[in-house]
């Protein structure tokens, strides 16, 4: 068997719901591992795992895939951002192909899920942190992002 | 051959602005991997571009392998330079690397654990044929104690994984020393995580010899003279010089032939430094350490070989090997470097954070300032003090002093408290000035000092 997305959503959403802080699941050689909150801690890479990682060898030619520059905080204080956790790299859906956690105009809650930020093959989920609608994505998919840049923003009016 | 094009430079202050320059020079892209507290310092601002990798706290930053490693494949750095504290004697570092196709500018991770476990590299030491210093392992109390015995006091009991004089206690007394292990073992363990300890001759009157060596990795070791860095305060080092001042010219000449066969036997890569113990009573010396990196003390190296140590490690982890031989090595005169630290002599050297609202460094014929500092720059509390080393070269060592200490009288900083009046008045100093002074400069300075100003 293989993980699907769904299943991926649906484990996550069981972690969230549980007392436990991180979890390790490994079924027929696919490797899974959530960590509450963003922390990080040290772990050997274990291949494969439930994403492939983009981590591909570096080519002076993939040079620069710099992430959009985090734009100025909004002023509006009705309109929070989402920054980065921590540094890596940044997922919108819990696998490629499938839907994204969240799109502009989803409603969210501050436990909500809305991406993944990956170090080294272990996957950190992101969270709203404020409820509202989002109004704006500005990470992209599949890409470093910075530890505190901008991933996106709610409107909380 | 791997050509390197682009370098994450995961450190900070004046090392993580002193690669950059060599990178600049040799045409080679920079990226460095800042905390929240560097993002708009002066290396930021150098750096090609700069990515914010976490806190301000080196733990939830500087230190997190993962983390740098990601960086390192998310902005397609073909190598890490780790300069040196944080990760860059961890052999986790090295490893990673090695496993995700990143080329680690430094030894290999093999290499790093061999001198990172004081006991191997003291065995590595005697199977090359390189003195130690009287001592060894004990496992039980009543080991311990017969050693004692043979060794006689004063004695040293040292921390298996420990360095720069951290997990150490001194023992003056035999009936001390169950004390004594207990204490340096139970530190040991909370310090390092290795509970391990050693014990060894403690040498009263030592002076810290050095000696800097690169190797291909393929067994090809060359040195580039020695340093002595015997001023130190507390095991941390204040001003270091090349060449070590009134050696005797044999004992030199064997030191710096043990440093290589040391390199040697582990077929060391990269840049290295062998540091040793000079016993001044029995004139010998003694094996203490390797240090798996590029040392903070490494300009004044440069300036009397006109090597630039940066450049050869990057040449090294590229594959191109040693580009010079032992005979091509030329040692030119003197150099002489002090290190400007932010703390407060006057209040028993604590450390002195905050903003430096203005700052002039010294320039002139044969000065060279490595520093990070400019005005306006802030010192955080997170990090160690160095704000600059002003390092002076001459053609021999009373022109190399002359000019240093001109150089520091000549440098102003204004806003935090620096050790810059403790390094007037230590060049100053006629023991200094002759030359050759014990690790003991220091604190004999200090108490007359201490006497003069009442």
């Amino acid at each position: 068997m293989t993980l699907t997305a769904k299943d991926v959503a649906e484990i996550t959403k069981l972690l969230e719901e549980s007392s436990f802080d991180e979890l390790d699941l490994e079924i027929d050689g696919v490797k899974l591992s959530l960590r509450r909150g963003g922390g990080s801690k040290p772990t050997a890479p274990t291949a494969p795992t439930a994403r492939t990682a983009p981590a591909s060898p570096p080519t002076g030619v993939a040079a620069h895939s710099s992430p959009a520059r985090v734009p100025a905080t909004s002023l509006d204080p009705n309109v929070h951002d989402v920054p980065a956790p921590l540094l890596g790299t940044f997922y919108r859906a819990p696998k490629p192909g499938a839907p994204p956690f969240v799109e502009i105009g989803s409603t969210v809650q501050a436990e909500t899920v809305v991406g993944i930020i990956e170090v080294m093959k272990l996957m950190n989920t992101v969270r709203a942190g404020v409820s509202g609608r989002v109004t704006e994505i500005l990470a992209r998919d599949g890409v470093l992002v910075e530890y505190g840049e901008t991933l996106m923003r709610v409107g909380t009016a | 051959m791997a050509a390197i094009r682009r370098i994450l430079v995961a450190n900070r202050g004046e090392i993580a602005a002193r690669i950059i320059r060599t990178c600049r020079a040799l045409g080679i892209e920079t990226v460095l991997a800042a905390s929240v507290a560097d993002r708009d310092s002066l290396p930021a601002r150098l750096a090609d571009r700069t990515i914010c990798i976490g806190p301000a706290r080196p733990a939830e930053s500087y230190l997190k392998i993962d983390t740098i490693v990601q960086a390192a494949l998310g902005v397609a750095a073909h190598a890490i330079h780790p300069g040196y504290g944080f990760l860059s004697e961890r052999a986790g570092l090295a490893r990673l690397c090695e496993e995700q196709g990143v080329i680690f500018i430094g030894p290999t991770a093999a290499q790093i654990e061999a001198v990172g476990d004081k006991l191997r590299a003291r065995a590595e030491a005697e199977a090359a044929s390189v003195p130690v210093v009287p001592g060894g392992a004990v496992d039980t109390a009543e080991a311990a104690k017969s050693l004692a015995r043979r060794l006689g006091v004063p004695l040293l009991v040292k921390a298996v994984g420990g360095g720069g004089g951290r997990g150490m206690k001194r023992v003056d007394r035999l009936e001390d020393l169950p004390h004594a292990l207990e204490l340096a073992s139970s530190e040991a363990g909370a310090a390092f995580g290795d509970a391990r300890v050693y014990l060894e001759r403690f040498v009263t009157r030592g002076r810290h010899v050095e000696v800097q060596v690169i190797g291909d990795g393929a067994g090809r070791v060359i040195h580039l003279g020695e340093r002595d860095c015997s001023v130190q305060r507390r095991y941390q080092k204040l001003i270091e010089e090349t060449p070590a001042p009134g050696l005797a010219e044999s004992v030199r000449r064997r030191i710096r032939e043990a440093g290589v066969r040391f390199a040697e036997r582990l077929a060391y890569r990269g840049a290295g430094t062998v540091e040793f113990l000079v016993d001044v009573e029995r004139d010998a010396f003694y094996f203490l350490e390797m240090n798996a990196r590029i040392q903070v003390e490494h300009p004044v190296t440069e300036a009397v070989t006109g090597v630039d140590l940066v450049g050869e490690q990057i040449a090294i982890a590229e594959g191109a090997g040693l580009r010079l031989s032992q005979r091509g090595v030329r040692l030119r005169g003197c150099a002489i470097e002090c290190r400007i630290n932010a703390e407060d002599p006057a209040r028993d050297f604590q450390p002195a954070p905050g903003r430096v609202t203005e700052v002039s460094w010294p320039a002139g014929a044969g000065i060279r300032v490595d520093t990070h500092i400019e005005s306006g720059s802030s010192i955080p509390p997170f990090y160690d003090s160095l704000m600059a080393k002003i390092i002076a070269h001459g053609p021999d060592r009373p022109a190399a002093l002359a000019r240093l200490r001109e150089a520091v009288a000549a440098a102003r900083v204004v806003g935090v408290a620096t050790n810059l009046p403790f390094h007037a008045q230590a060049l100053a100093d006629t023991e200094f000035q002759a030359g050759g002074v014990d690790t003991g400069f220091v604190a004999r300075l200090l108490a007359r000092e201490n006497v003069r100003h009442g």
